[in-house]
């Protein structure tokens, strides 16, 4: 018996060239670098959200508020470029802050006071809702070009800046995991928080900190999102969070903890996202794309535990 | 009414139970008694049908035919019902509910019948005139009162065999009383009863005969009149001391750990050490004994500040007072513990070898935050070798190994804190002889080096070979403390018993 290592990744990668094979040899003009570049520029948001939900997930925990905490922080852009005038930098500034300040109060709250993270971050998911109503009048904000250039393909590249952005979102997540001593005590944590406050680990603070590195990343998502629409909507990420949480798991991570990484929720949202482009050029419907969709997730974690006990 | 003949079973190289006969007579309270470990337990989990016919080897007799349990429900329905010291209740129903879980009387197959199932509870709870409501929800009540229900539930069963696991250990003075009363009276209706205790002044009390297990073997049967303390101390220490355990005096050094007049409350509020005072010398083995539920594990837990809160007393290292602040404050203060519940404690057992290891000592081989690979795979492998941890390599899985191994790989991790003061819980339990011997040349080599090591063990031979002085603890408090040559293992029983020197 060895520890799970690299092998995974190995199976992930498999999975997502046999996909897009599969797509290639059925759909003509799959394999382009059109299509590529309209699934890279589509998971920003999604990418720098999984990453911080695997870093949550590894403590033990789960954040059920990402969507509405997207939805607050674009909505906190869209006042900040329309209302205020403020740049591009200020906007991300500011939507960083309120994504940290959210996701520390998750933290706090269930670690100190000793509550589930579902059950709270439940509730968060209403409250950050409602202040994006609040924060928005209910109105969407037209931001435009402002923010449109961070979501357009570069000169000569087929990616975004805002895709790049979530690359380096993803390298530093799984750098953090696997290479720094916080990152060790997150993993022990989640395994064993008993064992781990014996070996002198303080058990708190890596979880707390853990959901406010959520929320600064999806403080992050929200701009990248905005940039996507060239909007602020209040209503954005509805149900986002059951995406996020669907790539993580499909990626290995444990909803018990202990378990999992940056590197493979990554390919765990680019195998939803391949799937879905795929389905979308052979022609099928949303209804359809949505049944095929959940039958992988559940599928893709099924192998893995099978695996797993063979 | 209930004999086991040459009753032996092994648990993979271990046997734990070896030529076990005992009878039982209808309307007899047949005492069990013997060491943490003698095979108590290993018994009445035969009996009970835990483990099953045919993985021992011997024969259980009830009512003179051979009984061959499949499961605990063969036991049961033989009439055997088995009171352990923790009472599976579903809280929130009430105390009737319970009496009748999984047996309710219905009406048309499908609908319970309340009435009947509170008449029902009432007449076995009147049976031997528990003061119980049996309206109350399980959850309020006292353990004592707990205790009678799961009585009382057994004989509404008709069961003709009570067997009660330490049944008083958790109860007060008063609770004891009213159980053993009706324990007294049951037999007068010709109940049979096996009776586990540690506490010998209920065995007398109690018991018409009372039989001594020792290392799995029965070691003598006697009755009441020649079961007096001394002779049951003697039967169940009587052994002798090999030069297994042998190790050289120390030459003790100045102070290390000081512990003054320390009480510690655990979170209910109850007393779990009163007034325990002590010295740990450097290059000294002080070695804690007592019985289950003594309060070793919660003294050295306390001290490594991970239970209980502290009433009383104080606690110094090196001459300055421990820093609060838990585990963490402990240990890097150079206070180390290795646990008794390593797997659930000791050990991430999902993770690797390395990753265990490592674990207390991360800042050591860490720049800025980042780890230095190299460095602690280096220092891993040196540990791994010194310790002499046969696994296939740093990478290999802790679950998978054995518990030797396992164990080991605890060691490394506190001993890598580099600690002045190292506390070891049962460091030997449910280890193989050779791993024991190790983890006894690893003692030497700790007090060598000038560590001070504080030792609890169950095992008396091990303490009193290893150890330099000895306390024995007896509820919560000391029961006496014994130098090297005093401390015979008759003598730390009695002490451990509460029984006057």
């Amino acid at each position: 018996m060895r520890a799970p290592r690299g092998s995974d990744l190995w199976v992930l990668l498999a999975v997502w060239a046999g996909l897009v094979a599969l797509f290639g040899a059925f759909g003509p003009g799959f394999l382009s670098a059109a299509t590529f570049g309209s699934v890279a520029n589509r998971i920003p948001a999604l990418l720098l959200t999984a990453t911080g939900m695997t870093l949550v997930m590894v403590t033990g925990g789960i954040d059920l508020s990402v969507g509405s905490v997207l939805g607050l922080c674009g909505a906190v852009v869209g006042v900040t470029m329309v209302d205020a005038g403020g740049g591009l930098a200020a906007a991300l500034a500011a939507s960083i802050a309120v994504g940290t300040a959210l996701g520390a109060a998750n933290g706090l709250v269930s670690v100190k006071l000793r509550l589930p993270s579902f059950i709270v971050t439940l509730g968060m998911l209403e409250i950050a809702r409602g202040l994006a109503f609040l924060t928005t009048h209910s109105q969407t904000k037209y931001i435009g070009a402002a923010v449109e250039g961070l979501g357009t393909p570069l000169a000569g590249l087929v990616v975004s800046p805002a895709f790049l952005i979530a690359l380096a979102g993803v390298a530093a997540g799984q750098g953090v995991l696997s290479l720094t001593v916080w990152g060790r005590h997150l993993v022990a944590v989640g395994a064993n928080a008993e064992a781990a406050a014996i070996a002198g680990i303080d058990v708190d603070r890596p979880r707390i900190w853990a959901h406010a590195l959520l929320g600064a990343l999806t403080g992050v998502a929200a701009v990248c999102n905005c940039s996507r629409l060239g909007s602020a909507d209040p209503n954005a990420g509805v149900g986002f969070e059951l995406s996020v949480i669907a790539a993580v798991v499909v990626g290995g991570t444990s909803l018990a903890g202990g378990r999992g990484s940056v590197a493979k929720s990554f390919l765990g949202v680019l195998i939803v996202a391949t799937l879905e482009a795929g389905l979308v050029q052979l022609g099928a419907s949303e209804p359809v794309k949505r049944v095929v969709t959940g039958g992988v997730i559940v599928a893709a974690v099924l192998a893995d535990t099978w695996r797993r006990r063979a | 009414m209930l004999r086991t003949e040459h009753l032996t079973k092994r648990f993979g190289g271990v046997t734990a139970l070896r030529d076990v006969s005992i009878d039982l007579r209808p309307g007899e309270i047949h005492a069990l008694c013997g060491e943490n470990g003698a095979g108590k337990s290993t018994l009445i989990k035969l009996l009970a049908g835990v483990h099953p016919h045919g993985s021992y080897a011997g024969r259980i007799e009830v009512d003179g035919r051979e009984a061959r349990f499949r499961s605990t429900r063969d036991s049961a329905a033989a009439g055997i019902a088995v009171i352990y010291q923790e009472l599976d209740f579903v809280d929130p129903l009430t105390v009737a509910d319970n009496l009748c879980l999984g047996a309710e009387p219905r009406r048309f197959g499908v609908f319970l019948d309340r009435a009947a199932l509170r008449a029902r509870a009432v007449a076995a709870l009147e049976r031997f005139g528990a003061r119980i409501d049996p309206d109350a929800p399980m959850g309020s009540l006292g353990v004592g009162d707990r205790q009678l229900v799961e009585i009382a539930k057994a004989l509404a069963r008709d069961s003709r065999i009570l067997i009660l696991d330490e049944p008083t250990a958790a109860l007060a003075g008063r609770e004891v009383d009213v159980l053993l009363a009706t324990l007294v009276e049951l037999r007068a209706r010709g109940l049979a009863c096996v009776y586990i205790s540690h506490r010998l002044e209920e065995v007398r009390r109690l018991a018409d005969r009372v039989t001594v297990l020792r290392d799995g073997a029965t070691v003598a049967t006697l009755t009441r009149a020649e079961a007096d303390e001394r002779t049951l101390v003697r039967h169940m220490v009587g052994r002798e001391l090999t030069d297994l355990y042998a190790r050289a005096p120390a030459v003790p050094g100045p102070v290390r750990l000081a512990v003054e007049g320390l009480s510690v409350a655990d979170a209910s509020g109850a007393v779990r050490l009163a007034d325990v005072s002590f010295e740990l010398r450097a290059g000294e083995v002080l070695g804690i004994g007592g019985l289950m539920g003594a309060g070793r594990s919660e003294l050295l837990m306390h001290l490594y500040g991970a239970f209980g809160r502290r009433r009383a007393g104080r606690v110094l290292l090196d001459g300055r007072p421990l820093p609060a602040g838990g585990p963490r404050a402990a240990l890097a203060a150079g206070l180390a513990l290795v646990t008794e519940d390593r797997r659930r404690y000791g050990l991430v057992l999902a993770e690797s070898i390395g990753f265990n290891l490592s674990l207390s000592a991360l800042a050591a081989v860490a720049r800025a935050g980042f780890l230095q690979r190299a460095a602690e795979q280096a220092r891993n492998r040196q540990w791994l070798e010194s310790l002499r941890i046969k696994a296939a390599g740093l990478d290999a899985v802790v679950g998978g190994l054995s518990g030797g191994n396992q164990q080991k790989v605890v060691l490394g991790r506190a001993l890598m804190t580099g600690p002045k003061v190292v506390m070891l819980d049962e460091p030997t339990r449910g280890i193989d002889v050779g791993a024991k011997l190790e983890v006894y040349a690893l003692v030497q080599r700790l007090t060598d080096a000038g560590c001070a090591v504080l030792l609890v063990s169950s095992e008396l031979p091990e303490l009193v070979g290893l150890s330099d002085r000895i306390l024995m603890l007896n509820a919560g408090r000391v029961g006496g403390s014994f130098a090297r040559g005093a401390a015979t293992p008759e003598a730390l029983m009695r002490a451990a018993l509460g029984a006057a020197a």
